[in-house]
């Protein structure tokens, strides 16, 4: 059978590059919506009076030190995919892949890390059904960890295919792993900061909204 | 997201067995095809569906297996297979998936593999729905919107399984919808071919991008409502479920805001409208300009109107809210953008007419469909223009006014242009052209039948005759002469219902014993009717990709031999002369 004869026509690693990002970007804006939706009502859903949030002063996470470690960790991860990012870019192979693998172990333990959070919690009785709060928490840690699965396939495709990439394509795997990572983190501090904080707040932000 | 090294040269080769070339197929025109016949054939399922509720709203008791809880069941299931699993894969995964690579020069989708698995994603969400029917209690019945909190409440069918299965098989939907919508929107904004810039693409190409977005934005709203449903109804959370009494018992939920669901599910409610639309607009304006053989008329003007239609719809939601009660100033502000969004619209249809005008308008099949799509759209978006109105909307809401309305311009309409498309399109995927005789009839059987059944409920829905009823014979102020235009309504909507089946026999049998249609049947100018081979093979362009030098719409070019100028021809004069055509397509180019 023909296989193309003109294979000056395939595309270029740029090429390859330009497409990639951008099909990352557009997975990032839907990714975005949702968790803006999800934001939104958890918003809504908070002006009702029966919200209390699992960082009332005699809730569990009143002192939200679990969060800060669990969230530690992401950063970590961000941060070595980061350097893996440089790395492979410098053609430093080796390195990247190390880096790319503690960026992996950083991530499980931020995964764990929520898990036991998880069983802390509801061991206390504090179920999902017990409280808006408490749903929204579960609920959006959960939706978020999903997400971070999602990167840790890529993650592990990157890793397991490795040897048989070309250096530029290998660069632009780690580099999109990385810009995942960040954004994820990203995403992760936004609601770290929304699910600890005071009805209060959220009756300040919807009024400053206009509502 | 990464490319394996071997993906790439897999690419350069054609896939060799039965297996990798039809089932685990990475080609675009093959998953266009598996999404098609999918589609197609759960479309089948809710047009059954259809019909035997109506037999119970013509001949009401008729039919014994149709009991309330049935009813509410088919009605569910219908009007979810029809908006979403039917018209959004279809248009979507089906068209976008055949046309793009073709229309923008790629040899195919930018990620395949993902496209693939996009396939087999729907295809799962697909069994999980169907599913339904079979578990205990059945399918749930709480209609498509599924608003809680009677979706999730004891009482409404199908509360212990199927609204499970219905949410999740969403989900799943969502996440096919998005790993398709990423290589739409990549393969438009990465793979053009040289020469190929924005404005030139075909409108085709630009309504399939823009509701690609609105698809990549909307559909998270539903995920949203969705997970949160779930989430109610499983883990006993009470994000949408008010305190309330339930056959005299108390229900262990308190507090949440049905009206959120609302918000949410119209939040992707109504860009769904026209993620159902939009590619209908484009598709239907090529068509109408390739068989009156004219360019179309205001091109930028299309280009513009598809985006700005596109960027509205995430603001007029709330206009199907009327009746659960807001403030009169959201109200006011939702039946304002409801309104200017009429605009942009109408604009649309005033340039398929100008397109139209003074054409060489051949009546084709797809022809007949594209004008009936303009009168049927017409009708329906006039309608919306009522609706859209606050006061107005009230005593229709909730009434046959509504079902006529959304039938006629998200029902008919698009459904039209799905038939006009495939017969236009059917050539350059088989080779061969469908039955025209058989084509007419489908034609005129399917318009006049659509408008006998769906115009006069417009009257039954001012009589107030309320939808989603089970049974109409007890209501004292519907006189008998609704009852007996339903029982014509039914007549004929049974008859055109089977009438479909001749669309059905004209696709497979056209596939064996179809007239040869040669490379370009209808002598268009776009690039999937310049492919070297036809129907085109893996790669599309497997030498050498063309190199495109005007816009798609180069028909009837004063001083042009042909009345067609085809996208791939040169504006060198020396060039000029079709017959002459550099770049290696001696088969593409007509005799
Ligand atoms: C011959 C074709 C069709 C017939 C006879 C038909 C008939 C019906 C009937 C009787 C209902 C129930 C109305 C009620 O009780 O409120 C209904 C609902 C609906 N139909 Fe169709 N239909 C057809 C095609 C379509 C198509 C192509 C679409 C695609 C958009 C569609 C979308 C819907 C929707 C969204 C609902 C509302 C379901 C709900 O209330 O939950 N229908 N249809
Ligand atoms: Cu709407």
């Amino acid at each position: 059978m023909s296989s193309y004869s003109v294979s000056a026509e395939r595309p270029d690693y740029q090429t390859l590059n330009r497409r990639a990002k951008t099909g990352l970007r557009f997975l990032l804006a839907a990714i975005t919506s949702l968790f803006f939706l999800f934001i939104l009502a958890l918003m809504i859903r908070a002006q009702f009076n029966d919200w209390e949030s699992l960082s009332a002063p005699w809730n569990p996470l009143a002192n939200p030190a679990p969060l800060w470690v669990n969230t530690l960790m992401l950063a970590l991860g961000s941060a070595s995919m980061q350097w893996a990012r440089v790395a492979a870019r410098k053609h430093h192979r080796e390195l990247a892949l190390q880096v790319m693998l503690l960026a992996g172990f950083f991530t499980l333990a931020f995964l764990v890390g929520q898990v036991w959070l998880w069983r802390q919690l509801s061991a206390l009785g504090f179920y999902a059904s017990a409280n808006p709060a408490n749903g929204f928490f579960y609920m959006l840690t959960g939706v978020h960890a999903v997400h971070m699965l999602g990167g840790l396939i890529g993650w592990s495709k990157t890793l397991l295919s490795a040897k048989r990439y070309a250096n530029e394509k290998f660069s632009t795997a780690v580099e999109l792993c990385a810009i995942y990572w960040h954004y994820l983190l990203g995403i992760w501090l936004v609601l770290f900061a929304l699910l600890v904080c005071e009805p209060e707040t959220f009756a300040a932000i919807a009024s400053f909204c206009g509502f | 997201m990464a490319y394996a090294e071997d993906a790439e040269l897999e690419e350069l080769h054609e896939p060799h067995s039965f297996w990798t070339k039809y089932i685990w197929s990475q080609d675009h025109k093959v998953i266009a095809i598996q999404y098609s016949l999918t589609a197609i054939f759960v479309g089948l399922i809710a047009l059954v569906l259809s019909g035997l509720m109506r037999m119970q709203i013509g001949f009401p008791g008729s039919l014994e297996t149709v009991d309330p809880t049935a009813y509410y069941q088919y009605m569910t299931m219908h009007g979810m297979i029809m908006v979403i699993y039917l018209l959004t894969a279809l248009f979507l995964g089906g068209f976008g998936n055949y046309l793009i690579p073709l229309m923008v020069g790629a040899r195919d989708m930018v990620f395949p593999f993902v496209n693939m698995l996009s396939y087999w994603a729907y295809l799962l969400s697909v069994i999980i729905l169907l599913a339904s029917f079979f578990v205990p209690g059945g399918a749930t019945g709480a209609g498509w919107t599924l608003y809680p909190p009677q979706a999730i409440t004891p009482g409404t069918p199908g509360t212990d399984w199927g609204i499970v299965l219905m949410l999740v098989s969403l989900a799943v939907f969502i996440v096919a919808a998005t790993m398709g919508g990423l290589n739409y929107v990549t393969t438009v904004l990465q793979a053009r071919t040289h020469g190929m810039t924005l404005f030139r693409m075909p409108l085709s190409v630009w309504g399939i991008f823009v509701a690609t977005i609105l698809a990549l934005l909307a559909f998270p709203a539903l995920f949203v409502s969705a997970v949160m449903m779930l989430f109610d109804k499983l883990l006993g959370t009470s994000f949408f479920m008010p305190e309330m009494m339930s056959l005299g018992q108390q229900l262990d939920h308190k507090g949440g805001s049905p009206i959120l669901f609302q918000h949410l599910f119209w939040f992707f409610g109504h860009p769904e409208v026209y993620i159902v639309a939009l590619p209908a607009f484009g598709l239907v304006s090529d068509l109408i300009s390739t068989h009156s053989r004219k360019n179309i008329f205001g091109y930028r003007m299309m280009v513009w109107a598809i985006v700005a239609i596109g960027g509205l719809s995430f603001i007029v939601w709330a206009h199907h809210m009327y009746v659960s009660g807001m403030n009169p100033y959201f109200g006011f502000f939702f039946a304002t953008t409801t309104l200017i969004i009429a605009v942009p619209t109408a604009l649309k249809v005033y340039n398929w007419l100008l397109t139209l005008w003074r054409g060489d308008i051949h009546m084709t099949v797809p022809m007949l469909f594209s004008l009936a799509f303009i009168m049927t759209f017409l009708v329906g978006g006039l309608t919306g223009l009522f609706l859209g109105n606050v006061i107005v909307d009230i005593p229709l809401s909730d009434t046959y006014f509504v079902v006529a309305h959304f039938h006629m311009v998200m029902g008919v309409a698009p459904i039209l242009v799905v038939f006009g498309a495939i017969y236009h399109w059917y050539p350059k995927i088989t080779g061969r052209m469908m039955n025209d005789t058989i084509g007419k009839w489908h034609f005129w059987i399917t318009f006049i039948g659509t408008y006998l059944i769906y115009f006069p409920m417009h009257y039954l829905g001012i009589q107030g005759m309320p939808r989603r009823y089970f049974s109409y014979e007890e209501i004292e102020f519907i006189p008998q002469s609704a009852h007996d235009l339903n029982t014509f309504i039914t007549v004929t909507a049974i008859f055109v219902g089977v009438a479909q089946l001749l669309f059905v026999f004209n696709m497979f049998h056209s596939l064996f014993y179809g007239r040869e249609a040669g490379p370009n049947p209808w002598r268009a100018t776009s690039l999937e009717w310049q492919t070297p081979q036809t129907p085109p093979v893996h790669g599309n362009w497997p030498q050498k990709l063309p190199v495109v030098y005007r816009w798609a719409y180069d028909y009837s070019v004063p001083g042009m031999e042909e009345d067609y100028t085809p996208q791939t021809v040169p504006d060198d004069p020396a060039h000029e002369s079709i017959q002459h055509d550099e770049a290696g397509n001696p088969d593409g180019a007509p005799a």
